[in-house]
Order: C-alpha cells, then structure tokens, then sequence
C-alpha cells in the first residue's frame, strides 16, 4: 500500500529539486505505477503548477513538458506529421484513455522501465532530456545514469530533422504490457532500430555490417533483421521466453522496415 | 489537508488525508456510482472526468483534484439517459457492474468525437474491462444511439424543409 506524509506543489523548480534530495520524497508523474508500489513517501511532489503540460515548438525541435500526458502525445498533429503516425501507435496500447490521460512523458522516462514503449520510440528519435541539476543530455546517456541520482526531468527535446519513422509492439492480448517493442528510424541513409521489452529497458542498434546501405527492400530488411535479432540481447520473463522474443524480434525488425518504405 | 473542487457543480470543501485517492474522497461525499474495481488503474470502472477529462479516480489524488472540476455520473444523468436506454436495449449491460465507468468514457468519447466510426468506439472504451458480454453489446448501443440521432436528425432536416 502506498502512503504519502505530505503533499507539495512547488511553486519553482528549485524548490522541487531541494524537495527532492531527500530520500522519503517522491516526485510524482501520473502516480500510475507509483501507487502499485508498497511503499511509505514522506513527501509527495507534484509538479502540476510549473507549467511543464505543454508541447512546444522551436525551429530545431518540439519540446514536451515533463508533465505531458501520453494522451496529448498520442493526439498531436506535429508529433503524427513527425513520426508519421508512430507516436499515437506506440502509446495507443497503454491501457486506455482515461490511463493516458494521466500518464506523463516525465514518468514513462523518468522510470526507465524495460516495459515503456515511449521509452523505445523516443530513443529511436534521438530524444535529448533536460534534467534541472545535471543540465541537457542524450536520452541514451540519461538511461544509464545510476537511479539513485536525484534529479528533476524538466522536459524532453524531439529534433525535428525529418526522417522516417515506423513503430511496431507485440503483446500477449490487447492493452496489456508489451512483450516485445521496434522503433525504427531512418534518416540519410542510416537506420537506427530500437528493441524495447527486452524485459530489459530499450536498446539502440545501428546497422554495423551495412545491410541497408544499398536501401531497404524485402531482401536487406530480412537481412538486417536476421542480423539484428541474432545479437540484440534479450531475456524471459512471465509474460515471454527468450526464444520467442527472438522469433519476435526478427518479425517486428523485417516488417517495420518494409512497411516503413513501403516495399 | 483541506481539498476544495468543485463536485458535479457543487462547490466542496472537505478534510483528506495527503493519500486519499480521489475515488475514496468522491465516494465519501456520496458518489457512489464511482467504484473501486481492480484497484490497478487496469479496468476504467472508477472513471470520472476531471476538468471534463476521463480519467482513472483509483489513480488520482484527491490533493491534485484541489482546485479542479469532478465531474461522475451523478452529475450527468441528464447526458447519460440519452443513450443508456440503447446499451440496454442490446443487453450489454449483463451484471451492470462495469456500467458507470463505460458510461463516464462514452460520454468522453462522444463528447470529443461525436460521430465515431466502429473502431474509434472500440479503441476509446479499450481501458473499461467487461467480463459478462463480451463488449459486443456495447458496441451495438452505441452504434444505435448514433444511428438513431442521424435519423432523428434527417427528419427533423426533411420537416424544416
């Protein structure tokens, strides 16, 4: 059961980030997975009056408030018009509306967790993240920073270079978490796929061996998908086996490429 | 602490402990449609909208409620009677259970889309669990409410003219 002491909206994030350093104190997102967990918060902190609920544009990039509900990604005609469509399909699954209603982009990164599907398409769009205290750096580098830094996720920086961009997740049933999630992004010839669900959280993989240099078509997206299913290190837990997350991953990897060129 | 929002149009002012969950608070002002069902923000039965947005009361603070708007289905019968009839008509509405979540989202869905295709319906009221019919029958009293509005709207159209 979770139980919380106190409730704060900070007004600054200074304040929040000083809230924060103590170990008691949680920094709320949508509470959706926090108020699955036994566990006793001194100081509950809510960010939901520091403006960080909006999705903005800047010639380079669209920048997402932490507060940023999944819905509002899901329904963003830039955010479509950038992924072509492969936003609303990485976050559609969740659950349901009244789910992503609440869900925050802060919380769905913040976490790290093996099973997020924003997680996944994020790094494939070469996300950059604004943390208050350590400053902007790669969601890559962000990830694998240790957990027990005690940060405040500000917001999250989508370039928005044009590229092409296909997501694709495999679950046991209908809104349930995924077993298996491929971000693909493609952009001047290099290909960047992401596999997220592991169970592990989501790694990115380049094409070393150059299978798509000459383009995609069926034949280099069974290739490069063989390849990289051959590699990607992946493991078993109640939801799927090892075995079948490989069988998996070189589905989603081949039919991700071919649908996103449309061969 | 002290938690002031404004409950299906009333103004309320009421003591919560810093973890009351919303549900619990709206219950205890006597909202009882809202119910607490798998308790895992997984089933929609505990839907209400919150600034007129559909979400998850077991999932919500009623702290983060301070300020807001709740709305659940006490306060809108009224929207509610125009196609709850239908949904019954179907027999979707089995041990009745699931019934106040999928009504509080189709009223979010057709208030956000008021003419949803088939499918726009089933990927909206994807997060309300039912384990008696099979969401077949929702679908189709929907679905004839929706019809049933365009004809009622195609005579009016024929009788102005």
């Amino acid at each position: 059961m979770l139980t919380i002491r106190e409730y704060v909206r900070p007004q600054t994030l200074e304040e929040a980030y000083t809230l924060c350093q103590k170990k008691s104190s949680v920094v709320l997102g949508g509470m959706l997975w926090l108020r699955m967990q036994n566990s006793q918060v001194g100081t509950a902190i809510d960010l939901c009056e520091l403006g960080l609920n909006h999705i903005e544009e800047t010639p380079d990039d669209y920048v997402i408030g932490t507060m940023v509900s999944l819905r509002q990604l899901e329904q963003h005609p830039g955010l479509a018009a950038l992924t072509q469509g492969a936003m609303a399909e990485a976050v559609k699954h969740i659950v349901g509306v009244q789910f992503r209603n609440l869900a925050t982009v802060g919380g769905s990164l913040y976490g790290r967790f093996g099973f997020s599907d924003v997680l996944t398409l994020f790094l494939a769009l070469d996300a950059r993240v604004e943390l208050y205290h350590a400053g902007m750096m790669s969601l890559a580098d962000f990830i694998g920073m240790p957990r027990q830094q005690r940060d405040i996720l500000v917001r999250v920086y989508l370039p928005r270079a044009p590229r092409r961009v296909v997501y694709l997740s495999q679950r046991n049933s209908a809104t349930d978490f995924p077993t298996l999630t491929c971000a693909i992004a493609r952009q001047n010839g290099q290909t960047c796929c992401v596999i997220g669900a592991r169970p592990m959280r989501a790694m990115a993989f380049d094409d070393e061996k150059g299978l798509l240099a000459a383009g995609v078509n069926e034949t280099s997206a069974a290739a490069f998908a063989k390849d990289l299913a051959a590699r990607v290190p992946l493991g078993s837990n109640l939801r799927a086996g090892e075995e079948y997350r490989r069988l998996a991953c070189e589905a989603l990897v081949r039919r991700g490429l071919v649908q996103m060129e449309g061969c | 602490m002290e938690i002031k929002l404004n409950l299906n149009g009333r103004a309320i002012t009421a003591q919560a402990d810093p973890d009351t969950l919303l549900l619990d608070f709206v219950r205890a002002q006597g909202c009882v449609s809202v119910k607490r069902g798998c308790d895992t923000a997984n089933c929609g039965l505990c839907t209400v909208l919150l600034d007129g947005v559909p979400v998850l009361s077991c999932s919500v603070l009623a702290a983060r409620a301070d300020g807001h708007s709740v709305q659940t289905l006490e306060g809108l019968q009224s929207e509610a009677e125009e196609f709850v009839t239908f949904i019954a008509d179907q027999g979707a509405d089995q041990c009745g259970f699931c019934n106040p979540g999928f009504v509080m989202n189709t009223i979010a869905l057709l208030r956000e889309n008021p003419d949803p295709t088939d499918e726009e319906i089933r990927a909206y009221l994807a997060g309300n669990l039912c384990r008696c019919s099979g969401y077949d029958g929702q679908l189709r009293g929907i679905r004839a409410y929706l019809n049933s509005k365009k004809e009622q709207g195609g005579a009016r159209d024929g009788a102005e003219k």
